[in-house]
């Protein structure tokens, strides 16, 4: 019998949000990774501000609760510090690709072996609306009423060329393909984004328009890097193209926190080795 | 005739000359004589071209402070005799480099080594400048020449035959003037005051160093990457101060005894973490190198000008530690210190240093100090169910780490109940915000075994002196001069002010000596209801000088 991992808070995402999803998704991936063998406390979830971060109350497992922008930094030194640990940070987009965006450039050219899970509304939710890294040109949002006059940015291009060596996009109408990238993404030994469609039923609802376009990628090489960025570049978060799911890209690369595997093996006595090296110093 | 039981040496020239290290090499030789050290450093913030100096205090008593005037000049260029030329004194030696000086040389006290020609003929790089006035000067001041050879063949990796050569060169071109004999005491080891706070925290247990660059705290990231594997600790630079700090909070999280080194601009940065660290009680260390602000300000010169920054830094309210230690060895005992109050009470610990202190070199006596308890967290008793915020007498929850079977583990930067769930009750936020302020009581009443307010210079004087930091060495010179008393209060939050109080039983007139604009020690002690008679406050970038100091000092008291 799966466990429910619930917790005691109330839920206060809106009804059809589709952070549900994302939620049912990762709760059944959890589940899954401990029948194959992880247990449960071997996972932490890093979470930062904003609708999506909510996730980590509402699941009773380890959990670091960050602040806005930061997930990535706090993922990446838990698996630097604990490389036996699963670490899943779970951030939206104005959380990863807006403020902080920075921290997911240098943790993917790194390749810590982290996976980040992007809910991405492209509508900054709990601050009632406004724009996003990712919202399309001319978007009306409450600081931008007339419209905004930038381009949006195409994170997952941007994350091929920074180094990441796995990218996906799954879409919160489509639990099982979530479920299967979810547990690919966790199971892929590097960093990992895996960015979702995640509607916001409230301030930017794109059910429909992401139902009429989204398709799963079929006799795709994620291997192959050329493939991959022309996959990426497919759509572009502005025109009214085909919006590709699936694994863009996938390649096997040493970690950044491999080079932290090897320290001496004899416990050293720290206060004899400072007098050493005090000596030295004479 | 040169005082040979105090004395001072320029070693001037441009950045990039190696300055710094002909600096280090001459005091490693006096100390081979049994010398105390310090060593004041001085360079603009570039990487070649601009004047550089290092002055090199030698005495036979523990100095932490360098004077104005100078014993013994060694000059790689005509600059550093123009700027310096005042603080020479009357029976001063200089040798100079007489391919570059070739004018304006008091005669009588200089001696000319033609260093182009002599490397030239060795087939020499011009670094090896150095190596020669370095020969040139301990044969003037009758310093056997195999002192000079233990230290370079210790202090010199590369091409030690050449450099052994070249400075036998300056040897032979000299002759010997005065005598710098041979002290009877034993030679204590140099350290600068990072290289001091860097293995303070190693002895505190440190086991992660995260750090962006930026002086004067960087010699504090490359001390301890070059100690990293010998010590097995896990040292990274990422790509901003913001990083650094989040980076070391998810440490703390998994248990790592965690320290951050940075300047003020780079605190800016890491001061919403630092909030996060007192809302989700993740000890961390973070050392504060202050230089002259505001903003970029005099990025290689001195100042202590953030201790009302580190005091209020964060939005609202949580407890800190704040220590400001004066030289090296309250650098290396606070560091470990630090560490352990960090984790003991789950707050941020910030150890308060300024340039003077972090790139001053001073000789170190470990066997002076006092015992460094070692000292472990409250950890989790495994009753179930663990709570990681579990509200307690004392405000301090006790601790598990991932991975644990029994435990989930929650922190968050919400206010949040003992399990770590968001809330917004305004009744669990009183009582966790209590709980949290609470942590701070026991701090205080735990300091209170610690000496955190100390005492120098004569005791039973009514004047005395107020100082932070790294004005320590420089005050207790001046008061011991003219038989004053120095306070200084180490801890500076929580404020200890029951030793304080103790401190200045007896005082009719109080001093304060800052390095910054605005008194902001005084402020800090008006707080607590103290105040001082006069301030002497300086904010040009440069420390004191005892003389300087003592001059100011007479001109107040009198």
């Amino acid at each position: 019998m799966p466990k429910d991992l619930g917790t005691y808070a109330p839920n206060t995402w809106c009804p059809g949000c589709g952070d549900f999803a994302i939620l049912n998704a990762i709760k059944t991936v959890l589940n899954l990774l401990q029948e194959e063998g992880t247990p449960l406390e071997k996972v932490v979830l890093v979470s930062g501000i904003g609708c999506h971060a909510k996730i980590v109350d509402y699941l009773n497992v380890n959990s670091f609760y960050s602040i806005h922008g930061r997930v990535t930094p706090v993922a990446e030194a838990i698996k630097i510090a604990r490389p036996d640990l699963k670490v899943i940070g779970f951030a939206g987009d104005g959380d990863a690709y807006g403020e902080g965006l920075e921290h997911l450039i240098f943790a993917a050219k790194r390749n810590v072996d982290i996976t980040m899970i992007i809910h991405n509304n492209r509508v900054y939710g709990l601050t009632t609306g406004q724009y996003t890294p990712t919202s399309p040109l001319g978007f009306k949002g409450r600081s931008t009423p007339f419209g905004t006059v930038e381009l949006p940015i195409n994170p997952l291009e941007l994350m091929l060329s920074s180094g990441a060596t796995f990218i996906a996009r799954g879409f919160s109408h489509g639990l099982e393909l979530l479920k299967k990238i979810f547990k690919e993404a966790i199971m892929h030994k590097g960093f990992s984004l895996v960015e979702v469609l995640q509607v916001c039923v409230t301030f930017y609802n794109m059910y429909a328009y992401y139902d009429q376009r989204v398709y799963e990628l079929k006799e795709h090489k994620p291997e192959d890097y050329g493939s991959a960025l022309r996959k990426i570049r497919e759509w572009d978060y502005n025109l009214d193209s085909s919006i590709p799911l699936g694994v863009f890209y996938k390649k096997e690369m040493p970690t950044f926190e491999g080079n932290f595997l090897n320290p001496k093996a004899e416990v050293i006595d720290r206060q004899v080795k400072i007098k050493e090296i005090l000596k030295e110093a004479v | 005739m040169v005082n040979m039981q105090e004395f001072s040496l320029l070693f001037g020239g441009k950045a990039g000359d190696g300055i710094d290290k002909a600096g280090l090499i001459i005091a490693r030789i006096l100390t081979q004589l049994g010398y105390r050290i310090y060593i004041y450093r001085d360079y603009p913030s570039v990487i070649r071209g601009g004047h550089t100096f290092s002055i090199i205090r030698a005495a036979q008593e523990k100095i932490a402070t360098h004077k104005e005037s100078i014993d013994f000049m060694l000059a790689l260029n005509k600059e550093t005799l123009d700027l310096h030329k005042n603080r020479l004194k009357k029976d001063c030696f200089l040798l100079y480099d007489s391919d570059q000086i070739k004018t304006g040389i008091a005669s009588a006290c200089g001696i000319g080594l033609a260093l182009g020609e002599i490397l030239k003929e060795e087939n020499a790089p011009l670094i090896m400048r150095n190596a020669c006035l370095i020969g040139g000067f301990s044969k003037a001041a009758g310093i056997p020449w195999d002192i000079l050879e233990k230290v370079f063949r210790k202090e010199i990796p590369k091409d030690i035959d050449l450099n052994l050569k070249v400075a036998r060169r300056g040897y032979e071109g000299t002759k010997e003037l005065f005598r710098i004999d041979k002290l009877g005491q034993i030679s204590l080891p140099i350290v600068s005051g990072n290289e001091a706070i860097g293995l303070g925290l190693i002895k505190g247990g440190l086991k992660t160093y995260i750090a962006y660059p930026m002086t004067p705290a960087s010699s504090l990231l490359h001390f301890l990457a070059g100690l990293a594997q010998d010590f097995s600790l896990k040292v990274i630079h990422p790509e901003s101060e913001i990083a650094v700090m989040l980076m070391a909070l998810g440490f703390a999280y998994c248990g790592e005894r965690v320290a951050v080194g940075t300047s003020g601009g780079g605190f800016c940065l890491m001061t919403e973490g630092l909030s996060f660290a007192g809302m989700g009680e993740l000890p961390v260390v973070i050392m504060l190198g202050q230089r002259t602000g505001p903003s970029t300000g005099l990025p290689t010169y001195t100042a202590q000008c953030d201790l009302d920054f580190v005091l209020s830094a964060g939005q609202g309210e949580f407890p800190r530690f704040v220590v400001a230690p004066g030289d090296a060895e309250e650098a290396y005992f606070w560091s470990a210190v630090s560490l352990n109050m960090a984790w003991k009470y789950q707050l941020p610990a910030i150890i308060l240093s300024d340039k003077t202190l972090s790139e001053g070199t001073y000789s170190f006596d470990i066997d002076s100090i006092e015992e460094i308890k070692e000292e472990e967290p409250l950890f989790w008793d495994r009753k179930p169910t663990y709570k990681r915020y579990l509200n307690t007498d004392t405000g301090v929850s006790p601790l598990a780490f991932v991975p644990d079977k029994e435990a989930i583990i929650k922190v968050n930067s919400y206010e949040h109940d003992e399990f770590g769930i968001t809330t917004e009750e305004a009744k669990i936020a009183t009582l966790m915000y209590d709980k949290r302020l609470r942590k701070e009581k026991c701090l205080i009443k735990e300091l209170e075994g610690y000496n955190t307010v100390k005492i120098y210079g004569n005791k039973d004087s009514s004047v005395a002196l107020l100082c932070w930091g790294s004005n320590k060495g420089v005050c207790v010179e001046v008061a011991n001069n003219l038989g004053l008393k120095v306070i200084q209060p180490i801890i500076l939050s929580p404020f200890p002010v029951q030793q304080f109080q103790e401190a200045l039983k007896g005082i009719k007139k109080l001093v304060s000596v800052e390095c910054n604009a605005t008194a902001q020690l005084v402020r800090l002690i008006n707080r607590y209801g103290f105040s001082v008679d006069a301030k002497i406050l300086k904010y040009d970038g440069r420390p004191f000088l005892p003389d300087e100091l003592e001059g100011k000092v007479k001109e107040t008291i009198k």
